[in-house]
């Protein structure tokens, strides 16, 4: 096992230089330059020579790109060419939207998916299930900007209960925040709920064909019963896998949701500062996502070892 | 029978029923939506107009001022003296004016301002503003001196742009984030990506504003913003990014839409150094293939103004030259033929994010190829534009505005992007520089006009219209923008 782990934690290591090699060199070949975005077409070519030694622009790109590894290392992310505020700072900030958004979406995509699937499964070809699996159809197929628009239209403009975006922030109290967020939540948890409730229904029908599925119903549990003690547990597996995978995507997906809603988040950071060319923000953020999904992973390996001891010995 | 009859009780009801309304509802805070959000709170050293929307007389005064109506007033200057050589100028400044930190505002904070803006080091967008300044002596505590080194008759102009601001040493090293300035608001709190808010400063030298607080959010896409006026979350959008919506407000009785004058000169830039442009022929068989009022029509939903040089319709000395280019496509053929393209030829139009070139250019693009004109049309982002456009000049066309104000000088800087030399054009403006005279002055700006519109430099198209929308209880509303500005001390509720 410890060699397992070892194994994967040099493979983290190793995929986080890659990453951070490709990130940096894809984002500085972007035609772009950040002083003269800053300053604009009447800038003079002095002063655009200050900006950029003053941003440290001026540096050659591997010393640039060892002192930005170099600071990450050390839990410094750097300074905002734009914003001339610390990067970690800004992060932080971002998070502090994007973070509870993406945990709302996803309570309220399990919320929709559980019972929807579970439901679909236990009435398989029936009217039910084909109802079911027609409106999950719809909800992969609707893009979900269009559908924002389509809440924000009913429940904002005709309705008023809600605003048409924005965030107050959460020291105007929770409750007020919740609310802010709703309807980007839903937004962002309908094409989601619909996948998870898919894979949901096919895991469940999976499980179903099993033989200890088979056992429960011998010894007298009724179909429901044998689905609800021992199917689902079973059927969860694949659920779980997809749920973590729908987390990242949130985390950092949200971009055109949080542009619809104007939200202060991390997928609206990196729309910004992409266009400003505000280069070491752009880089920290995606490198930050990729330290995310690659640790996850680490995570999940270290989890399916524990779980299934063959693969400890056959790596 | 009562002491009141019924219908006096109404009365009453209603009346007090009034007062109630009038009292509950005498609005002191403003929400203002822009598309874009300001990169950073220190006008003195980015080019971006946000800056200015949220803090030009808000936070910051400059000796002078833009007013609504494009005018230059006193700002922190009271009044000022030129001398007989126009070189120069000494500013008596405003007693009892003091920065938002408690400090006073003396000749010290004037010279340290204009001498950081100019100097070797500045990060000053705008720097070329200051280039005639040769010195700045404090003479006592409210006097300063401008010392020029040829007579400048712009100068007053240049001291009034966001860019000449007056900051105080003390607070300079912040102020990026937290801006220390003389305004009639001062700033409160800024919430990246969200929102900025202002709130009165009850200190201030000038005349107490109508509004306690404004609070300014970013909302940057075209949808959005319709939904968030629709929704009544915001009480203004400066610069409404989607026109096509404005009928729609301007049905709506609690909106009222704003149509003004900007110093957007919308123009259909051409590379004059490269082949075939280099040809005045193929520049001017490009002027008259161009149907203004289409684009217009097509990329603005009718709003702006057909120009036919580089200037504002607005501005005192403006000539109308659009009938020196106007929409003859079998003359533009002929001119094509002319110098010898009487197939036509192939070029790039590079268009930048915003809906006046976007739409602007696919409508451009049909009209070049009526005239057998091939455009290919890249679109590109900002960055992009102003790196491989700007300053790599490797483009053959395309559509930006030209916002700043009085910016005709641009056609003197041969190393401009779109490279155009000419030395009877470069003197003119020479000689306007060093004139103070209006008169004067405006002879010869409307001379540079003619020389620009007979050499078909560029593609003059329209003058951008500033549309704004509001709720119909906001008044005072600059309609016009001089500059890029959102004055809130002009700003009440007609509630």
């Amino acid at each position: 096992m410890l060699r397992y782990t070892l194994k994967r934690l040099i493979s983290l290591v190793l995929s986080l230089a890659v990453a951070s090699l490709v990130i940096f060199a894809v984002i500085e070949i972007a035609p772009g330059d950040p002083a003269l975005f800053m300053l604009g077409v009447n800038a003079q070519p002095d002063t655009l020579a200050a900006l950029r030694t003053e941003l440290g622009l001026d540096a050659s790109k591997p010393d640039r790109y060892l002192a930005w590894v170099g600071g990450m290392l050390q839990g410094d992310f750097g300074t905002s060419y734009t914003y001339r505020t610390p990067v970690a700072g800004m992060i932080a900030d971002r998070l502090w939207v994007s973070l509870p958004l993406t945990i709302y979406a996803l309570v309220i995509s399990i919320l929709l998916a559980f019972p929807a699937g579970i439901y679909a499964a236990s009435r398989r070809g029936k009217m039910g299930d084909a109802a079911m699996m027609g409106t999950t159809q719809l909800g992969v197929a609707i893009p979900n900007f269009w559908f924002a628009m389509m809440l924000v239209l009913v429940f904002a403009v005709n309705l008023r209960w809600f605003n048409a975006g924005g965030f107050p922030g959460w020291d105007k109290g929770v409750w007020t925040g919740l609310h802010a967020l709703t309807l980007p939540a839903i937004a962002l948890a309908l094409p989601q709920a619909s996948i998870l409730a898919r894979v949901m229904r096919s895991a469940l029908l999976d499980v179903l064909g099993e033989d200890f599925m088979r056992t429960a119903r011998a010894k007298g549990l009724s179909r429901g019963q044998a689905l609800w003690r021992h199917g689902l547990r079973n059927a969860l597996i694949p659920v779980l896998t997809i749920i973590g995978l729908q987390v990242s995507f949130l985390l950092a997906g949200a971009i055109i949701i949080e542009q619809v809603f104007y939200l202060p988040g991390l997928g609206r950071l990196i729309f910004q500062s992409i266009n400003s060319r505000d280069l070491i923000v752009v880089e920290s953020v995606v490198m930050l996502l990729v330290f995310v999904v690659i640790t996850v992973n680490f995570l999940v390996d270290l989890a399916y070892a524990l779980v299934d001891p063959r693969l400890r010995t056959r790596t | 029978m009562g002491i009141f009859d019924s219908r006096s009780v109404k009365l009453a009801g209603a009346l007090v029923a009034g007062l109630w309304w009038s009292t509950a509802h005498a609005q002191s805070d403003i929400t203002i939506a822009l598309q874009l959000e300001p990169p950073h709170l220190d006008p003195t050293s980015a080019a971006a107009q946000a800056i200015d929307s949220v803090l030009y007389t808000n936070v910051f005064e400059g000796l002078t001022r833009f007013m609504g109506d494009g005018s230059i007033v006193p700002g922190l200057a009271e009044s000022w003296e030129i001398s007989d050589d126009g070189k120069t100028y000494t500013f008596k400044l405003r007693e009892g004016v003091s920065f938002h930190d408690g400090a006073p505002m003396s000749a010290e904070d004037v010279k340290f301002s204009l001498d950081r803006a100019r100097a070797e080091d500045s990060a000053n967008a705008q720097k070329a503003l200051f280039d005639g300044i040769a010195e700045v002596t404090v003479l006592d505590p409210l006097t300063v001196q401008v010392t020029l080194a040829n007579p400048n008759g712009s100068l007053l102009f240049n001291l009034a742009w966001g860019d000449a601001v007056i900051v105080s040493e003390a607070s300079i090293a912040d102020i990026k984030t937290n801006p220390v300035g003389t305004g009639a608001y001062k700033f409160a709190e800024w919430v990246q990506g969200d929102r900025i808010e202002l709130t009165r400063n009850d200190a201030y030298w000038g005349d107490a504003p109508a509004l306690e607080s404004a609070t300014f959010k970013f909302i940057s896409d075209p949808t959005a913003a319709f939904a968030a006026v629709m929704a009544e979350d915001v009480d203004v959008f400066d610069n409404f990014p989607a026109p096509e919506n404005l009928p729609q407000f301007e049905a709506d009785p609690r909106f009222q839409v704003l149509v003004g004058s900007n110093e957007g000169e919308t123009i259909l830039s051409t590379n004059n150094k490269q082949p075939p442009f280099d040809d005045i022929r193929v520049r001017q068989a490009i002027a008259h293939a161009i149907d203004r009022q289409a684009i217009i029509d097509g990329a603005m939903f009718g709003y702006g103004t057909p120009i036919g040089s580089h200037f504002a319709p607005h501005h005192p000395a403006y000539v109308d030259l659009t009938g020196n280019s106007a929409f003859d496509p079998e003359k533009s053929k002929a001119l094509l033929a002319e110098a010898g393209m009487a197939d036509g030829f192939e070029t790039t139009l590079h268009l930048p994010p915003p809906s006046y070139a976007r739409r602007g250019g696919e409508i451009v693009a049909a009209q070049l190829a009526e005239v057998g004109i091939t455009a290919e049309i890249i679109n590109v982002e900002w960055a992009q534009w102003l790196e491989s456009v700007f300053k790599g000049k490797n483009f053959g066309l395309t559509i930006v505005s030209h916002t700043e104000p009085m910016d005709i000088g641009i056609y003197a800087r041969p190393d401009y992007y779109f490279q155009y030399d000419n030395p009877e054009f470069q003197t003119l403006m020479e000689t306007l520089n060093t004139t103070t005279d209006p008169a004067e002055r405006d002879a010869l700006l409307k001379q540079a006009q003619q020389i620009i519109a007979e050499d078909y430099v560029n593609g003059f198209l329209f003058q951008w219209a500033k549309l704004s929308v509001a709720k119909a209880g906001v008044q005072g509303l600059w309609a016009d923008a001089p500059t890029a500005a959102i004055d809130l001390t002009s700003i009440s509720w007609s509630e």
